[in-house]
């Protein structure tokens, strides 16, 4: 057998060897978010079909969103919904093979993560 | 010597054959979420909260039962390519993916259609 070491060789680096970038950040949350708001989709058509069949059915349903851990679930949702906003234009951009000089890539990924928390207190206070 | 273009000699000899439809229509979606998102924001998010006669009134608005709609339609798909997109990266095996992949994406029409027709049912029956 040419290779008798074989199992025993150095393994190649794995993501917890590496410092975390903010494209890398980026990159995983907006998976997280994309996927994470699921939840608030299902909560939102929940909503919908409560109102659409009557008012005291929707009144129960409007109660538990309201709740402080309705409440919770919609302001994480209405941050992960800017986050997604925010990154999914920019890979739009990155699409048409706008944004990837690295400094603009490191730029776009610190706007688009403190752009997320602007952009959910701003709505906030626009919704209150 | 060939006559052949670069693009033509590499065309068709991916794996796949396909895809780019996909791609695009991807994309195509994405850029209709941009202004339904903040619609849907701005027509929802004040609603939650308020009491039924509110929110019937509201979606009664033809416009807005049409872009909430659109919204949750649009948003359903979305979230059903996003979902293959990660489960085709993290699932593996001859029954768990095609089993993930099918539940998933009917999951979502289920729940983009349930969203249409309350709102449609509002808008039309209060």
């Amino acid at each position: 057998m040419a290779d008798v070491n074989r199992g025993n060789r150095p393994l190649s680096p794995h993501i917890s060897i590496y410092r975390m970038t903010i494209t890398m950040l980026v990159s995983i949350m907006n998976r997280i978010t994309g996927a994470g708001m699921a939840l608030a989709a299902i909560l939102i058509v929940w909503w919908l079909m409560a109102a659409a069949s009557g008012a005291d059915y929707y009144a129960t349903v409007n109660g538990y969103l309201t709740s402080w851990l309705g409440l919770l679930i919609l302001v994480g949702s209405l941050w992960a919904l800017w986050f997604h906003f925010l990154g999914g234009l920019r890979h739009l951009f990155m699409d048409f093979g706008i944004g990837y000089e690295l400094k603009t890539v490191n730029l776009t990924g610190w706007i688009v993560l403190l752009g997320s928390f602007v952009l959910t207190a701003l709505s906030l206070i626009c919704i209150i | 010597m060939s006559y052949k273009t670069d693009l033509g000699r590499v065309m068709g000899l991916g794996s796949a054959k396909e895809g780019v439809h996909e791609w695009f229509s991807g994309r195509v979606l994405s850029v209709a979420l941009i202004p339904l998102t903040i619609l849907f924001l701005c027509f929802v998010a004040p609603l939650i909260g308020e009491d039924h006669a509110t929110v019937v009134a509201a979606f009664q608005n033809p416009f807005k039962a049409i872009v909430v709609i659109l919204f949750l339609l649009i948003a359903f798909k979305h979230l059903a390519d996003g979902l293959k997109e990660i489960i085709v990266d993290y699932v593996h095996g001859k029954a768990a993916l095609p089993i993930a992949l099918i539940a998933t994406r009917l999951t979502c029409y289920f729940f983009g259609a349930a969203g249409a027709f309350a709102v449609a049912k509002i808008a039309f029956a209060g």
